[in-house]
């Protein structure tokens, strides 16, 4: 087992000048599932890829444990990678093609059976051991893979999008047992997504990068009340955080026909700036019963006890709500509006997340 | 209805029953050839004359796979050529299908189960595992970052007695304009894990000829690799007055099948110590050099063997000072094609042109030697197609599958007749029965405050 950390880790590919990994700063603890999450090309790969060794570091450091890697060769890391790819030797028992590569450094075999075994009791492999990997489906076939990393006993597991060939249904299902897993084997764990829903259901930590850059390591809640800034708020969350930009005016900051009430203090940080950027979470809002968002409902999903209601500021001509922005309300009602209608919806005053326009920091 | 995009399309192709899943395609389009173990679902199928393997696989793999094959065969890299990728494919029921990557099937390639087999001699392992080398190395020079190097990811064609080898599975793949050295090694790893994975399953399959061992096998490929790619980058140092090394590197590489395109030498301050270490180099110096005089397209060692002979045909008919490509033009006329078109129409299919040509030359030889004096073309031709080719399996479409009765002959990943049917209990797949699909894009906010607390 060991701890993990990026010092100023930074990579920039031949022939560009904007670097794929940005000083890199992270510390990811003993134990811990840190789960690196973004759009495609925000560097996480390349990130994971560095700690493996696949990817030159042009400047900072990456130390495991005590022991800088930032030059050593992949094999001399004790890592394991989990990758999406995998083969099942159709003449090889499950254990053997679990088992194979310790066979291959050598490992004495009552050593590899037992590894083998506890790997399969982890997986829920057991039943499957002696027999050929005939029939296996898709799920079996990965958790095979990752049985091949866990007989090798690494001090660090990298897993690079392992759930992306998986069906959606198996993809829930197997998220939770993986996380499940992790922390039952109590090892330290990178783990690549570009999914926030399998990044916020499975990790310790989320380390949410853009452009090379990391934006925000944090517990999933944390990253979900307290995002740092607009681009934070709006990748983390399903359905995602209504971001509104509205005039500053006296009390709070105006959004259609209705003034947000926002607290003095926070309209002073940001002295210079006479348009803010609003952040509500869909579930922040509530049917008022007086003033309120104006809202014109377009569509009404409803969901057990809650209703999801889609529409647009009221107020607007039809012309221009076809090209306005889409607001998304979860209430919960016995009643809920109908299409067409226009509902009036209040905000819970401590959900409201305002951020700078000019840098998009928070300033709540 | 289904979409497809590719940049040569076979209108024959558009017919096909696009909207049922691969596994379900009635057998008529269906062919059974040998392959490589795949995660997906991989069918080869056949329209009129030509075979395509089709493969299932999620929108952005497919797209990213036809992209990198196309830039691979830009390249002139050795990989499959891409088709085209089948988008927008419904079922009767509405419900969407994974799109369709199709590639052509490499005709006369020989999967590696068909070639490791009992009875296999060294020298013919020592080929092919060179020729898998070879692959490696020209796919690193070019950038390639295989990412999923295995003997199942590879295809292998006879080349004047040796094999060339061919990529398959481009999926993992990545194109850089250079590879690290850390990404070469990660590939080297892989190739390790995954080819001793291979040659262990052959193993316990019965299938692998004793006198071979897995672990040597792997190590074997490994040093191969280092010591080629040595050659092909490495720097070397050498007094002033040894110049002559320049050339010797020069000849070295092109004895190997490769051109020099760019070398860097420098010299020190004194000029007494030269450094020479080759930049750009190009795979196919016979190939190449054959095709522009020929108009032949071949493997490098057939190339090289045509070449020869090709020279030898100069010298016996005293054209040396005359133009190269007018008598390349004569010894292809007079030469090359008379043995070709002496092939019978029901034997074309047993070998390659260029493959009967070597064989013949060969033939030929051993023939002269027995005789005491040379054994004309023509006779030799004759001789060779009856005694020996006529005895040889077809392998322009091989059907032969060594590794016993396939459960499904369409999927070898379904593994054998012989296996136990029963499906045993998995506590975790019983768990995603519970699952609502929907589940996988909505993000459970009040479940994660649930457990925070």
């Amino acid at each position: 087992m060991a701890t993990v950390s990026f010092n100023d880790a930074t990579r920039t590919y031949p022939g560009t000048e904007r670097p794929a990994v940005d000083k890199l700063n992270l510390e990811i603890g003993d134990g811990e599932f840190v789960v690196l999450v973004g759009p495609s090309g925000c560097g996480k790969s390349t990130s994971l890829r560095m700690l493996a060794g696949l990817e030159e570091v042009n400047a900072g450091t990456i130390t495991i444990g005590d022991r800088d890697v930032t030059h050593l060769p992949p094999k001399d890391r004790d890592i394991a990678m989990v990758f999406q790819n995998y083969a099942l030797y159709p003449h090889m028992s499950v254990a053997d093609n679990m088992g194979f590569a310790l066979k291959m450094a050598n490992t004495p075999k009552a050593e590899r059976q037992k590894r083998v075994q506890e790997a399969a009791a982890l997986l829920g492999l057991e039943e499957f051991l002696n027999r050929k990997p005939k029939a296996l489906s898709g799920g079996q076939r990965q958790r095979v893979a990752m049985g091949r990393a866990i007989v090798r006993q690494p001090q660090v597991f990298l897993m690079d999008e392992p759930l992306s060939n998986l069906d959606a249904k198996l993809r829930v299902s197997t998220r939770t047992q993986i996380a499940a897993l992790q922390s039952r084997l109590g090892v330290t764990t990178v783990y690549v997504t570009h999914d926030q829903v399998e990044a916020m259901t499975m990790g310790d930590r989320v380390a949410v990068m853009k452009d090379g850059v990391l934006q925000q390591v944090d517990s999933p809640l944390a990253l979900y009340d307290t995002p740092k800034n607009v681009f934070v708020a709006g990748f983390i969350g399903s359905p995602a955080m209504n971001l509104v930009d509205g005039k500053v005016s006296e009390g709070g900051i105006a959004v259609g026909d209705f003034v947000v009430p926002v607290p003095r203090e926070v309209l002073a940080k940001a002295p210079g700036e006479d348009t803010l950027t609003i952040g509500i979470r869909p579930e922040a809002f509530e049917v008022a019963d007086g003033a309120g968002v104006g809202l014109d409902v377009a569509v009404v999903e409803e969901l057990g006890a809650d209703s999801y209601v889609y529409g647009t500021l009221a107020g607007l001509d039809e012309d221009e709500r076809l090209t306005a922005q889409q607001i998304v309300g979860r209430i919960s009602t016995r009643t809920p509006p109908r299409r067409g209608e226009t509902v009036r919806l209040s905000i819970k005053p401590d959900t409201i997340h305002v951020f700078s326009k000019e840098n998009g920091d928070r300033l709540t | 209805m289904p979409r497809f995009v590719s940049a040569r399309p076979d209108a024959s192709l558009i017919p096909l029953p696009w909207n049922t899943p691969l596994e379900e395609w009635p057998v008529s389009n269906l062919v059974a050839l040998p392959r490589g173990i795949s995660r997906h679902v991989v069918r080869f199928i056949k329209v009129g004359k030509n075979v395509y393997a089709a493969k299932e696989v999620i929108e952005h793999l497919a797209v990213h796979e036809y992209r990198l094959l196309h830039d691979l065969n830009r390249l002139y890299t050795p990989a499959v050529e891409p088709v085209g990728v089948v988008t927008e494919r419904y079922d009767v029921d509405g419900n969407a299908l994974d799109p369709v990557l199709i590639t052509k099937h490499l005709q006369f390639s020989l999967p590696y189960r068909s070639l490791f087999t009992r009875g296999v001699r060294q020298d013919t392992v020592a080929r092919l595992l060179d020729a898998m080398v070879v692959l490696l190395a020209r796919l690193h020079l070019v950038g390639f970052l295989w990412g999923d190097v295995s003997l199942s990811n590879t295809l292998f064609r006879r080349d004047a007695g040796a094999f060339a080898a061919y990529l398959v599975d481009a999926e993992t793949g990545e194109l850089h304009d250079e590879l690290t050295a850390g990404q070469r090694e990660h590939d080297l790893t892989i190739a390790r894990t995954n080819l001793f994975g291979e040659f262990s399953d052959l193993e316990a399959g019965g299938l692998l000829d004793e006198s071979l061992d897995p672990l040597q096998l792997v190590d074997s490929i490994e040093s191969r690799y280092r010591a080629l790619w040595s050659e092909l980058t490495g720097k070397e140092r050498f007094d002033g007055s040894e110049m002559h090394r320049i050339e010797s590197r020069v000849r070295r590489l092109n004895a190997l099948g490769f051109d020099v395109a760019e070398l860097d030498i420098a010299t020190d301050m004194g000029g007494s110590t030269i450094t020479i270490q080759p930049k750009v180099v190009d795979a196919g110096h016979h190939s190449r050099r054959l095709l522009r005089l020929t108009g032949l397209d071949t493997e490098e060692n057939q190339a090289r063997r045509l070449l020869n002979d090709l020279d030898a045909f100069r010298a016996r008919t005293d054209q040396q000072g005359a133009d190269e490509a007018i008598v390349a033009h004569q010894w292809l006329t007079e030469v090359f094609e008379p043995v070709v078109s002496a092939i019978p129409e029901d034997l074309r299919g047993r070998l390659e042109p260029a493959e009967v040509f070597h064989e013949v030359l060969e033939y030929r030889w051993f023939a002269s030697e027995e005789a005491g004096h040379e054994v004309p073309l023509e006779e030799a031709t004759r001789h060779y197609i009856d005694e020996i080719l006529r005895t040889k399996p077809d392998e322009a479409l091989t059907s032969v599958d060594v590794m016993g009765p396939l459960a499904n002959p369409y999927d070898p990943s379904m593994g054998y007749v012989d296996d136990d049917d029963t499906v045993p209990y998995d506590p975790w797949e019983a768990d995603a029965e519970a699952v609502d699909p929907a589940d996988a894009s909505y993000f459970d906010i009040d479940a994660l405050r649930a457990r925070g607390r």
